[in-house]
């Protein structure tokens, strides 16, 4: 069989992607968290904040490394599968990823530093300081990032010539059309990402009778604030919907599964796309809905996916599940949020075992939405890499064979397991550890010897520094 | 010629970003392919937290490069990346398994063997690979239409190997260097012992590398034999900061070991790149070949000059924080 090198570079792009975006997604909503808590703890001088900050930001360590190891890969993955797209996109992709580097990661690197070894090195106010800028840089990095990204989807502002995009106007390159859309979402994502996991292990730690008090504040905190959120993003996404319909209705098309042009569209909640055919089989629809939602009219006419030739089409399934998904469990999060709302009545949210097991549940679902999401986004401008100006085949690098991405490919599976695995091993430890007993955090015990007890929790302040954060 | 040539403003800002990587993750690289030779296990933990407060800023440096170069001269990211595509993924994969070695480490106690020795070769793949970059670009590229045409492996050959043990000679003596500076008693020591034989390995695979490198490429041949006897400064102060490491240790120095071997890098550096100027893709395009368009290049510079000094300030103000010396079973004071 002939190894195909643009499917494997697709594949493995795919893949290192969805793994690094896992960490970014879930580091950008902590930090705020993390920022916010030292910030409560400075202003207060409530020993609670302190603890909670600083058992967040030893988990924010470990995803934190994660993150940037996964995202140095990714910084080299344009050039390596993707360098005809490089070298035709470096007029605009070239500074936007450069911005990103002197902007923002420099920031989250220098400060990191101190925000995870400068406890007692540093003031107390350098080192909120220190947790604010680590925050700022995790956003200004999403801002650079998801421009470039967006630009991919809804070029504007450049000039095709001579195989090299060249920029007439920078603002309107920046701010494409899709972009403000995608940062809405992605940061809300970001954020309802954060509050869930933080929710999770704080219900968590209530089912088990640890550390009601600090716990019950991570958790009502939380719930108050996925209780904004999580509408907000239903009303975000759909926004964001309308906008792409504008822009890429082909994709949105695939969202819905519709494939000819047509009014009086219905909303399909189940159907198997069938690409061969063009067709749906089996499909269960709510009639008119998706021309009201889209169009704000029940005799809307929406295009449908027939309206590009077949080899034009993006694999509709994949777009029409995961989107699917990624809704699904919207919902599922706004419910969920607003039985919180009701459970607050008579402080059932820390008590109801059902509800509390429910957020240890979720834990992974806003993950697995913002994967679902980004596939919908990515399969679904397929072929473009550019949309509509250069496609996936064009951006291949030339030299690429298919034996040498298969390898590649393997190999970023195997260590990324391996990675992944020990990742999700020592968080559980971190966790099950728990925070430190009170008196540990401020007394002094100087036999305290971190390499060969590296997980006591008894340190003397000024281990603190290290230690609690490093074991 | 315009009043002032934003490529080789470029080609400024690019070299310094490549040479503070090479300096900065280069100790913190080094002190990685030392680690199995530590003493013991608390000079492991001295040598670890010696630099995990700064080893992630470090490496910020070569997204720089990376980045900095798709901006500024796209083609060498767009002919070096494929061109060096097993090796890159080789590199890759070794700085991520050091990378995380930092986190997990001391996380761990009954798996801890399995992170040294992740962090140890890891640490000794990526700087074997980086030295091989070094290699390939004396060697040039095979290009045609601004496209790399040459196979798979054509980036492994005896004298890329032999580049590749170099680099990592060279960030080992930078590591020992640096540990030298960091820590006291049994670990210095230590450090003071082995770094006397590490800068002999240096030498003589810069020699091995200098006599090499003409026969490889002509044009570098001509380049020294030729008229320009001037740059032969180059490799004479590189001796001469060589000559000063072997007598700081001697006489049991503390920073001035650290400080002469940065010597040593900067011009044996310089030494390359007046080698192969103004070649960037060697041997067939220059640095204006592979400029990318000049509004792109003005419109990052603007940004870059004024964040530079910036990022200078504030990863001064880390070093200064995290000063002074790393004490066994103590992390920082
Ligand atoms: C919405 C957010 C987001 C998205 C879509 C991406 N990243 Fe990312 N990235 C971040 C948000 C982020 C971050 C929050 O800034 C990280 C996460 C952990 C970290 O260290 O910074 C990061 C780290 C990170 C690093 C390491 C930085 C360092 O050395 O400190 C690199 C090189 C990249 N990313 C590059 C990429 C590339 C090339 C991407 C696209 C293909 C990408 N990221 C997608
Ligand atoms: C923000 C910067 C991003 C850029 C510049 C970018 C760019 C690209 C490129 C060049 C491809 C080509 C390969 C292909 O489509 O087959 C691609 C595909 C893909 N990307 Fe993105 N991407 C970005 C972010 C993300 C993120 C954060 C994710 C999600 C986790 C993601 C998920 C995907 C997926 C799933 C594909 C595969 C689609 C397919 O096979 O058709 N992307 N992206
Ligand atoms: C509940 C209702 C939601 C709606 C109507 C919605 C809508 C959308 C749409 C239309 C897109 C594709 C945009 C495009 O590429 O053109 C998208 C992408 C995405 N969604 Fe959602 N979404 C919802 C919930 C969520 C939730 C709960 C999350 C995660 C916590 C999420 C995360 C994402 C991500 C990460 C992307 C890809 C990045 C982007 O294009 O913005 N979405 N969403």
């Amino acid at each position: 069989m002939e190894l195909d090198p643009l499917l494997l570079s697709r594949i493995q792009f795919a893949f290192v992607v969805c793994f690094h975006t896992i960490f970014p997604v879930f580091t950008i909503g902590l930090a705020s968290y993390i920022a916010l808590l030292q910030g409560l703890f400075f202003k207060t001088q409530n020993p609670a904040w302190d603890r909670l900050a600083l058992f967040w930001t030893k988990v924010f360590a470990v995803v934190f490394g994660m993150g940037v190891v996964s995202g140095i890969v990714m910084s080299f993955q344009f050039g390596t599968n993707w360098s005809n797209f490089s070298l035709a996109a470096s007029n605009f992709i070239g500074p936007m990823l450069s911005y990103e580097v002197v902007t923002a990661f420099f920031l989250e690197a220098a400060f990191l530093g101190i925000l995870l070894f400068g406890r007692g090195k540093v003031p107390q106010g350098i080192h909120l300081l220190a947790a604010t800028m680590v925050a700022i840089g995790t956003f200004i990095s999403a801002f650079w990032i998801l421009s470039a990204n967006s630009w991919m989807h809804t070029p504007a502002g450049v000039e095709l010539i001579d195989n090299r995009f060249h920029v007439i106007s920078w603002r309107e390159a920046i701010f494409n059309p899709s972009f403000p859309y995608r940062f809405a979402h992605m940061a809300l994502a970001s954020f309802i990402t954060g509050g869930f996991v933080v929710a999770g292990v704080s219900a968590w730690f209530l089912l088990r009778g640890r550390d009601p008090q600090a716990n019950r504040r991570a958790l009502s905190m939380c719930l108050w604030l996925l209780l904004f959120l999580t509408p907000l993003q239903a009303v975000v996404g759909d926004y964001h919907g309308l906008n792409t319909l504008e822009h890429q209705p082909t994709k949105v098309a695939a969202m819905e599964g519709h494939w000819e042009t047509s009014t009086n569209v219905p909303l399909l909640l189940f159907a198997w796309p069938d690409q061969e055919a063009q067709e749906n089989r089996f499909a269960i629809g709510i009639p008119n809905l998706a021309s009201l939602i889209l169009t704000h009219s029940l005799d809307g006419e929406i295009p449908g996916i027939s309206e590009a030739p077949p080899e034009e089409q993006p694999p509709v399934i994949l777009v029409f599940w995961a989107f699917r998904v990624m809704v699904g469990l919207g919902l599922l999060m706004i419910a969920t949020s607003f039985a919180g709302l009701i459970l607050r009545r008579g402080g059932r949210i820390y008590e109801s075992p059902v509800f509390l097991k429910t957020l240890v549940g979720m834990i992974s679902l806003p993950f697995i939405a913002v994967l679902a999401g980004w596939i919908v986004t990515e399969s679904g401008r397929a072929p473009w890499l550019v949309y509509g100006m250069m496609t996936h085949a064009e951006g291949l690098t030339p030299s690429l064979t298919g034996w040498m991405a298969l390898f590649t490919l393997i190999g970023y599976m195997l260590v990324y397991a391996v990675v992944f695995y020990a990742g999700i091993y020592y968080l559980t430890r971190v966790v099950r550890n728990g925070m430190l007993p009170e008196q540990a955090q401020a007394s002094a015990d100087h036999d305290a010897d971190r390499p060969k007890r590296p997980l006591s929790a008894a340190h003397t302040p000024f281990d603190d520094d290290v230690d609690p954060v490093r074991s | 010629m315009e009043m002032f040539d934003l490529s080789i403003i470029w080609a400024g800002i690019i070299g310094f970003g490549v040479i503070m990587y090479v300096l900065m993750d280069g100790f913190d690289l080094g002190l990685g392919i030392l680690f199995p030779f530590a003493p013991d296990e608390d000079a492991r933990d001295v040598m670890m937290n010696s630099v995990a407060p700064v080893w992630d800023g470090n490496e910020t440096w070569l997204v720089l490069g990376g980045a900095g170069l798709l901006a500024a001269f796209p083609l060498v990211y767009s002919i070096f990346l494929p061109a060096l595509y097993i090796g890159v993924f080789l590199m890759l994969a070794g700085l991520i398994f050091r990378g995380v070695a930092f986190e997990f480490r001391f996380k761990s106690r009954r798996n801890r063997h399995w992170w040294n020795r992740a962090f140890s070769w890891g640490s000794a793949v990526a700087a074997f690979a980086q030295g091989v970059v070094v290699g390939a670009y004396i060697q040039g590229f095979q290009t045609e239409d601004f496209v790399y045409t040459g196979g798979a492996f054509d980036w492994l050959t005896p004298f890329t190997v032999v580049t590749g043990l170099g680099l990592m000679a060279g960030y080992a003596l930078l590591g020992s260097t640096w540990l030298i500076l960091k820590s006291e008693g049994h670990v210095q020591d230590w450090a003071y012992k082995i770094t006397p034989p590490l800068l002999i390995a240096v030498l003589v695979v810069f020699a091995i590398v200098s006599i090499w490198t003409p026969f490889v490429n002509q044009v570098v041949w001509e380049r020294w034999f030729g008229h320009l006897r001037l740059i032969w400064i180059f490799p004479a102060m590189a001796l001469l900061f060589a000559f000063l490491v072997f007598r700081s240790v001697k006489q049991r120095r503390e920073s001035y070991p650290f400080i002469a071997t940065i010597g040593i890098y900067v011009f044996t550096y310089l030494g390359l790149i007046v080698s192969q100027w103004p070649m960037i893709v060697p041997p067939n395009y220059t640095l204006w070949d592979a400029a990318s368009a000049p509004e792109s290049q003005l419109f990052l510079l603007i940004g870059v000059l004024f964040v530079i000094p910036v990022i200078l300030m504030y990863t001064a103000w880390t070093y200064w924080v995290f000063r002074g010396k790393v004490r066994v079973g103590e992390g920082y004071h």
